[in-house]
C-alpha cells in the first residue's frame, strides 16, 4: 500500500509537470542582467545551439491590497504587447491578457487571486521602482515558471503575501526606466545542443550588461522546489515500501510456519494417500499467494485512495492546471510481484519443512516438549516469579527460536513505530532550530540595490525598531574542483545577533575575520575541509573571481549557505560598507504601525515577515510530510497490532488446555489471566530495547534519503521518539491483551479437557 | 440407614439437557443421589449413559438445569460461578482420564500449582510421597509415564485436603497393570484419609473394590448395588 501511495503520488507529479512544461514552452535557460540593448537578443539568436529566445523585463514590486494590512510581494514580468509570449506561456484560467497598448492592466497568478478573492476587473497598489500605481487585473493565470511561488526569503509559498503579475512589456519598460532594452532572457536549446557550451557563451556576451550568469532549470527556483519534492517523495518511495515489504515478509514466514505445523498431521495424512510433494507444495503455496492477493487489492485501494487525498494537498503548493491519478501499471505490477514473491519467501520454507518430512513421521505429534528451568529462576528472582510467572518463562525458553522470532516480529513493528515518530519529532526540532535559534529576525528588509551604511539609522528611528542588523548579499558559484555550487554568499556582522551561526552545541560563534563558513552539507557536497581553498565567482557587478579559504563548517538544517564578514565581502565587491537589506527585532506592539512605515520606504523592495513564513513552512510540512508520517504511523501501529496478536491467538490455542485445567483445579479466571497477560507483557517488554535499534536504524535510512540542499532533517533521538514507540507497544499489546481475556471468559473449560491431548 | 451428618453431597431430581440447535439431548432426567463421607463409590455405566455430566455438576464445573445440589449446608444450586470456584478451590479434587498436567512445570510445582492456592494443604513433597512418587520429585510430565503422570494428577488432587475426589475414567488411558497400580494408590488414600471418593468408569470390575456400585443408565440411577466382599485392587484383574 505504501507503495501505491508513493508511487502514484511521485508519478501523478511527474506527469503533471511533464505535460504543463511542453505545453506551455517552459525554458531551458534562464539569465539574469542590469540591463542590454533589445538588439542584443538578435545576436544572441544565432549562439549555436540556441533555439527560441525571448527578451522581458521583470522586477520586484510591493504591492497592497485593499483589506490586508501585511505587505505583500511579488514580481513583475513582461509580456509582449497584448500577446501570449513564446516561452514560459501562460494559462489562463480567467479574464484575458492586457490589451495592447493599456498601462494599468495586468494578469495575476492564481494562488495570490484566489488567496484575496481578486477577479478580473478588481485593482490593486503597487509601488514600482518607487512609485505608486493603480493596477487593474485583466486576467487571472498559471505560468510553468511560477508553479511553486516562493519569495525570494520564504521556504514555502504565502500566497497572501506573494504575487506574480504579468504586464505589457512597453509599459513595464516605461516604469523601470527600460525602453528599448531587457533585464531577463529565457531560451530553448535545440535538441542533442551543448547546454554548458550555450549557457558559456551567454556568460561571455552578457557579461558586459552585468550578466548573473545563466542557469539551468535546476537553479530555476520554481524547477527546483518541484524536484526537491519529487525527490523525497522518490527517496518515500523506496525506502519505506523495502522497509515495509521486510517486514511483512517476516510476518507472512511467521504466520505460515505456525499454520502449518498445526496442520502437519492433515500433510502427513494426504501425503499417506498418495499426493505428490509438489502437490502440496503448490496447495500451500496457493494459500500464501490467496493471502497475499486479498493484502494486495486492499493495499492497492487504500494506496490510490490516499494518494488522491494527498496529492491533492500538494496542488495548493504546486499549481498545475490539471492533475489526474491513474495508479502506473507498472507500480501495479511491480508491488503485485513484490508481495507475491515475498509470500513465496516467507511460506516457502514452512511449506518445505512440513512437506519433506516423511509422512509417518509427520503423523506422530511433534516431538515431546522439552522444558528446562530458565536461567532466571537461578537469579534471586526466583521468589518473586509465582507458579505463573514459571509457566509463562519455560514456555517461551522452551521454544527459543519462535521466541527470538515473535520479539523480532514486535520489535520490527516497533522501529516502524519509531520512524514514523522519529520524522514528525525531527521535523518539528529542525523548524525550532531554524526559526528559534538561526532566523531570529522578526523581519527581513530587501532594499532594491545595494544601500550605503548610513540608512540603518534611518531605520532604528522607526516606531517599534529595537533591534536592526544588516546584511549583504551577493550572488556567486562556489568552485572546488570539478564541483560548482550556485548560491549566494551572505555578509554578516563580525557576531551577528539576529542570524547566529550557531555550531553543534547551540551557541552561536563569531565569524573569523578572513575566509567563509559554510554549511557542512554544501562543504561536503563541494568535497572541501576547513583550510582548503575555495574558488569563489561572484555573479553580481563586476564578475571577479577570488579565492577564499574555508574557515569553518556549521551544522544547518534548512538551505545551505555561505557566510562571511560583510566587511570582507565589501572588499571582494571593493565597494565600501554597503548593505543589501536589514534584519529587524521588533517590538510586536508596533508591528501594524512599524509595516505601514516601511512600506513608504521607497528604497525597501521587499518586506520578510518571519513568524509568517515560520507558520508557512509549518503548515506546509503538517500537510505533506506529516500527513505520511502519520499514515505511516498508523500503519505501523496496526502491524504491531497484527503480529502481538497473532502470537497471542497461537499460544492462547497452544495452550487452553493448561488454562481451563487452572480454572478445573480451582483458580479464577482472573488469576489464570496473568499467565496470558504475563507472557504478552513480556514479549512486549522484550522487543521494546531491539524496536528502538530497528527504529534508529530505519531513521538512519531514511534521514540519509531525505538529506537535500533544501534541508536536512536532524537524526536526533528525544524520549519522545522512543516513548511514542514503546507507547505503540504497550497500547497494541495491552488491545491484545483485552481480546485474549475475551477469549478466556468464553473458554469452555469443560469440552476442552474432555478432547484428548 | 446412615446418620443425616456423614451426606457429603445429596442431589434431588437433577436433570441436565444439551441444546444442539434443534435437538435436545437429555444427558441427566433426575438424579437422586447421596454421597456419604469417606465411602468409595464407583459410578458404572455405558458411554453416554450421563456419567461424566452428573460428576461435573457434582464437582461444581457445571449447572443442572433442573433439580437442587447440596454440599453439606450450602447449595450449589444457585451458586455462582465465583462460589462454584470456591467451592472448587477448597473442596473438590478431579482426576481425568488424560491427566491434564501442565508441561512446563515439574511434578513438584504442577501439585504446587493447588498448594499455594488451598488452605490446609499437604506439602507437594507429601503429597506425592502418597502417591510413591517421592523419587521423581523434579521430573517434567515427559520424563514420567502414563501411570506416573496420572499419580501425579492424583496427588495434585488430594494435596488440597479435599472433601471429594472425583476420578473421571482415571484409568481409561492406561493398560491394565499400570490402571491398577493407580486403582492401589486411590484405595490406599481412601483408606488413610475421610475423603469420598467417586471413580467413573465403564468397567464392570472396577466396582468389586467399591463400597457402593451406582449403576447409570441412559441419565438415570438404575441402581445401587453394595459389593458383597470389598476386593483389594491389587486383586483385580481385567
Ligand atoms: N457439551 C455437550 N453438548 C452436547 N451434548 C453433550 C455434551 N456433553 C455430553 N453430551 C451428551 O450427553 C450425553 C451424556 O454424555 P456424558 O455425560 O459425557 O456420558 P458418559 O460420560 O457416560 O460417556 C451423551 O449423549 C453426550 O453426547
Ligand atoms: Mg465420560
Amino acid at each position: 500500500m505504501t507503495l501505491i501511495l508513493a508511487v502514484t503520488m511521485l508519478d501523478a507529479l511527474t506527469r503533471a509537470q511533464a505535460r504543463f512544461y511542453a505545453s506551455h514552452h517552459f525554458a531551458e535557460v534562464f539569465a539574469d542582467i542590469t540591463r542590454a540593448p533589445l538588439s542584443l537578443v538578435g545576436r544572441l539568436q544565432r549562439l549555436p545551439g540556441v533555439n527560441l529566445i525571448e527578451a522581458r523585463v521583470g522586477g520586484p514590486v510591493r504591492l497592497t491590497v485593499s483589506d490586508f494590512t501585511d505587505p505583500v510581494r511579488g514580481q513583475l514580468v513582461s509580456i509582449p504587447d497584448g500577446r501570449q509570449p513564446t516561452l514560459n506561456r501562460l494559462h489562463l484560467l480567467a479574464g484575458q491578457l492586457p490589451m495592447a497598448g493599456r498601462e494599468d492592466q495586468v494578469v495575476a497568478s492564481d494562488a495570490f487571486a484566489a488567496a484575496h478573492g481578486l477577479v478580473p476587473g478588481d485593482h490593486v497598489e503597487a509601488i514600482i521602482d518607487g512609485r505608486r500605481t493603480r493596477l487593474t487585473l485583466s486576467g487571472i493565470a498559471l505560468s510553468p515558471e511560477f508553479l511553486y511561488q516562493a519569495g525570494p526569503t520564504d521556504l514555502v509559498p504565502d500566497y497572501r503575501r506573494y504575487a506574480i503579475l504579468w504586464m505589457n512589456q512597453t509599459s513595464l519598460a516605461d516604469a523601470y526606466g527600460m525602453e528599448g532594452a531587457f533585464n531577463q532572457l529565457s531560451l530553448t536549446l535545440q535538441a542533442g545542443a551543448d547546454r554548458e557550451g550555450v549557457i558559456d557563451a551567454l556568460d561571455v556576451a552578457l557579461a558586459r550588461y552585468g550578466g548573473t550568469g545563466a542557469r539551468t532549470r535546476h537553479d530555476q527556483p520554481s524547477h527546483r522546489f518541484l524536484e526537491e519534492e519529487l525527490d523525497q517523495q522518490r527517496a518515500q518511495a523506496t525506502i519505506l515500501p523495502t522497509v515495509f515489504l521486510l517486514v511483512s515478509v517476516f510476518l507472512l514466514h511467521v504466520v505460515m510456519t505456525r499454520l502449518i505445523g498445526t496442520q502437519r498431521r492433515q500433510i502427513a495424512l494426504l501425503k499417506a494417500f498418495g499426493y505428490r510433494d509438489s502437490e502440496l507444495a503448490r496447495h500451500y503455496a496457493g494459500l500464501a499467494l490467496l493471502i497475499v492477493l486479498l493484502g494486495w487489492a486492499l493495499g492497492v485501494g487504500l494506496g490510490a485512495w490516499s494518494a488522491r487525498w494527498m496529492a491533492g494537498l500538494y496542488a495548493e503548493y504546486f499549481r498545475f492546471p490539471e492533475m489526474r491519478f491513474p495508479i502506473p501499471l507498472w507500480a501495479l505490477g511491480l508491488s503485485l510481484l513484490l508481495a507475491g514473491l515475498s509470500a513465496l519467501a516467507g511460506a516457502g520454507r514452512a511449506v518445505w519443512q512440513a512437506v519433506s518430512a516423511p509422512p509417518a513421521e509427520a503423523m506422530r505429534p511433534p516431538a515431546p516438549r522439552r522444558f528446562r528451568r530458565t536461567w532466571l529462576e537461578r537469579s534471586p528472582l526466583r521468589h518473586a516469579l509465582g507458579s505463573e510467572g514459571r509457566i509463562v518463562l519455560r514456555h517461551l525458553g522452551r521454544q527459543p527460536a519462535k521466541t527470538a522470532l515473535s520479539v523480532t516480529g514486535i520489535a520490527l513493528s516497533a522501529g516502524l513505530l519509531m520512524m514514523g515518530a522519529w520524522q514528525i519529532e525531527a521535523l518539528d526540532r529542525m523548524l525550532d532550530r531554524q526559526y528559534r535559534e538561526i532566523l531570529r529576525m522578526d523581519i527581513e528588509l530587501t532594499f532594491n540595490n545595494p544601500t550605503p551604511q548610513r540608512a540603518l539609522g534611518e531605520l532604528r528611528h522607526l516606531p517599534g525598531v529595537l533591534v536592526v542588523e544588516p546584511w549583504r548579499r551577493v550572488p556567486a558559484t562556489l568552485i572546488h574542483g570539478h564541483r560548482q555550487y550556485r548560491t549566494a554568499l551572505l555578509g554578516l556582522e563580525a557576531i551577528p545577533r539576529l542570524r547566529p551561526i550557531v555550531d553543534a552545541a547551540g551557541t552561536a560563534r563569531p565569524l573569523p575575520a578572513e575566509g567563509l563558513v559554510l554549511t557542512r552539507y554544501l562543504g561536503e557536497w563541494l568535497g572541501v575541509e576547513v583550510g582548503d581553498l575555495l574558488e569563489v565567482a561572484i555573479m553580481e557587478g563586476h564578475r571577479r573571481h577570488a579565492s577564499l579559504p574555508v574557515a569553518a563548517l556549521v551544522d544547518e538544517p534548512v538551505g545551505v549557505g555561505a557566510y562571511l564578514r560583510r566587511e570582507r565581502l565589501n572588499r571582494l565587491m571593493r565597494e565600501g560598507p554597503a548593505i543589501g537589506g536589514a534584519w529587524l527585532l521588533i517590538d510586536a506592539d508596533h508591528r501594524e504601525a512599524l509595516i505601514t512605515a516601511l512600506d513608504e520606504l521607497p528604497a525597501v523592495a521587499s518586506i520578510g515577515v518571519m513568524d509568517e513564513a515560520e507558520r508557512g513552512v509549518r503548515r506546509y510540512l503538517d500537510e505533506t510530510l506529516q500527513v505520511f508520517a502519520l499514515v505511516f504511523v498508523s500503519l505501523a501501529g496496526s502491524i504491531a497490532f497484527g503480529v502481538i496478536y497473532n502470537n497471542a491467538r497461537i499460544s492462547f490455542a497452544e495452550r487452553a488446555r493448561e488454562l481451563a485445567t487452572l480454572l478445573v483445579l480451582g483458580y479464577t479466571r482472573a488469576e489464570v489471566s496473568r499467565i496470558l497477560l504475563g507472557e504478552i507483557a513480556l514479549l512486549g517488554a522484550l522487543a521494546i530495547l531491539p524496536g528502538w535499534a530497528f527504529g534508529a536504524g530505519f531513521c538512519a535510512l531514511l534521514s540519509e534519503g531525505f538529506s537535500s540542499d533544501l534541508f536536512r532533517i536532524p537524526l536526533l533521538f528525544t524520549p519522545r521518539i522512543f516513548g511514542l514507540s514503546a507507547l505503540g507497544v504497550i497500547l497494541a499489546s495491552g488491545l491484545v491483551g483485552l481480546l485474549m481475556l475475551r477469549r478466556l471468559w468464553r473458554l469452555d473449560q469443560v469440552a476442552v479437557l474432555k478432547a484428548p491431548e | 440407614m446412615e446418620n443425616d451428618r456423614d451426606v457429603v453431597l445429596a442431589t434431588r431430581g437433577l436433570t441436565r439437557h444439551y441444546r444442539m440447535g434443534e435437538v435436545t439431548i437429555q444427558a441427566l432426567r433426575g438424579v437422586d443421589l447421596e454421597l456419604h463421607r469417606s465411602e468409595l463409590i464407583v459410578m458404572l455405566g455405558a458411554s453416554g449413559s450421563g456419567k461424566s455430566t452428573l460428576l461435573n455438576i457434582l464437582g461444581g464445573l457445571d449447572r443442572a438445569s433442573s433439580g437442587t445440589v447440596h454440599y453439606g449446608d450450602s447449595d450449589l444450586t444457585h451458586a455462582s460461578q465465583r462460589q462454584l470456584t470456591t467451592y472448587r478451590r477448597h473442596h473438590v479434587g478431579f482426576v481425568f482420564q488424560f491427566y491434564n498436567l501442565i508441561a512446563s512445570l515439574t511434578a513438584r510445582e504442577n501439585v504446587a500449582m493447588v498448594t499455594d492456592i488451598s488452605r490446609d494443604p499437604l506439602t507437594p513433597e507429601a503429597a506425592l510421597s502418597r502417591v510413591g512418587l517421592e523419587g521423581r520429585l523434579d521430573h517434567f510430565p515427559s520424563q514420567l509415564s502414563g501411570g506416573e503422570q496420572q499419580r501425579v494428577a492424583i496427588a495434585r488432587a488430594i494435596a488440597k485436603r479435599p472433601s471429594l475426589l472425583l476420578c473421571d475414567e482415571p484409568t481409561g488411558a492406561l493398560d491394565s497393570h499400570t490402571g491398577i497400580r493407580v486403582l492401589e494408590v486411590i484405595e490406599t488414600l481412601n483408606r488413610e484419609s475421610d475423603t469420598t471418593m467417586a471413580i467413573i468408569t465403564h468397567n464392570a470390575v472396577i466396582g468389586e473394590m467399591a463400597d457402593r456400585v451406582i449403576h447409570l443408565r441412559d441419565g438415570r440411577v438404575e441402581g445401587i448395588t453394595v459389593p458383597t466382599r470389598r476386593r483389594r485392587a491389587s486383586e483385580l484383574q481385567w
